[in-house]
């Protein structure tokens, strides 16, 4: 693959998704040259975080988010796509016409590696409908021109079924421009910054978020 | 949002009364409740553009939150846990109950027009 152009997408559901979880890998790449593309699913608008101090509603969050969500490409500078779907629905959208969608995103990008959650392993139901959507979509692309998919786990019980991960980044070099576009998503962050803050800085939930680790996904007729 | 006024919702609650309206109603405690304690439960349900038309509703202070009951021809539409509320720029009644992190756990949402459905363009 080396012969051709590079691309990174980022396949997540929720703007916030990719600067908790990938947003030091994303750099990383940005400073080699490669292009990053931000496919996401939806706006978030069903999310509980109002900011806080609260300053959002239900219907003005994803106003909000969107906005929270350019704020965040811009510090990361990657492009952003929005899906247009709808928050905690994934799941039930017809999962060949969502697969259908996304493979026609990859095509058009001409994606080279493509980052999204571990099916099953991703604890928010968004994240695991979508992470089987993009095995989906790249299934349905002939082999030897399909990109890689690095998958990211999520949940508590991921290491002990899935086993060391393929990929494990530490990126304190990136720290700064992650904690920046951790910070973008306003509504969502600011309790969490907050508290990681208050923490020791040794804690565990400080030293996962400066280290990001995904899956190869083998598929079958690779 | 701010704090509930009971009067002040109570006639915004009348003035939607025998009146083809759109709810939206919803509880949860996040995507993450057993991620985070694997003891809690993940518990939620929404219901967005339900069209309804109420004969009577009412807001009942509980000290401290309050509870609002929706009298249907054929059942009812209940919220409790209210504690914020916000008459909006597009005549919407919000009301909303967060946890003390500021975290919405339940909301009813009163409408003359159905509440957006896609993640479509800024309308501001």
């Amino acid at each position: 693959m080396n012969h051709k152009q590079k691309h990174l997408l980022v396949i997540f559901p929720h703007p916030d998704d990719e600067s908790f979880g990938a947003s030091g890998t994303i750099s990383k790449f940005r400073d080699e040259g490669v292009p990053v593309t931000y496919l996401c699913g939806t706006l978030g608008e069903m999310g509980r975080n109002m900011g806080s101090p609260v300053f959002a509603n239900r219907e003005t969050l994803y106003n909000f988010r969107k906005k929270e969500l350019n704020q965040a490409a811009r510090n990361l500078d990657i492009n952003v796509e929005l899906l247009g779907y709808r928050d905690k629905t994934l799941e039930f959208e017809p999962s060949e016409e969502l697969a259908k969608h996304l493979k026609d995103r990859i095509e058009l990008h001409k994606a080279t590696t493509i980052i999204t959650h571990y099916p099953g392993y991703g604890v928010h139901p968004d994240h695991d409908a979508l992470g089987r959507a993009v095995v989906k979509a790249v299934e349905m692309i002939e082999p030897g021109f399909r990109p890689e998919v690095w998958m990211h786990a999520i949940s508590n019980d991921s290491e002990k079924d899935l086993g060391e991960p393929d990929f494990i980044f530490d990126i304190t070099p990136y720290w700064e421009r992650k904690e920046a576009a951790i910070r973008a998503h306003l509504s969502q962050a600011d309790g969490m910054m907050n508290l990681i803050e208050e923490q020791d800085q040794a804690s565990e939930h400080y030293q996962r978020l400066k280290t990001e680790q995904f899956y190869r996904w083998i598929f079958p007729t690779d | 949002m701010k704090a509930i006024e009971q009067s002040v919702v109570q006639e915004y609650i009348n003035k939607f009364a025998n009146k083809d309206v759109y709810i939206h109603l919803e509880t949860t405690n996040g995507a993450y409740a057993s991620h985070f304690d694997e003891k809690a439960y993940n518990v939620g349900a929404f219901i967005r553009n339900a069209q309804v038309n109420y004969q009577h509703g009412k807001i009942v202070s509980t000290g401290g939150s309050f509870r609002v009951g929706l009298k249907l021809d054929l059942g009812w539409v209940y919220a409790e846990g209210l504690s914020d509320f916000e008459f909006d720029e597009h005549g919407r009644l919000l009301m909303a109950g967060h946890d003390r992190e500021g975290r919405l756990m339940v909301a009813l949402e009163i409408s003359e027009k159905p509440f957006t459905h896609e993640a479509e363009e800024d309308e501001s």
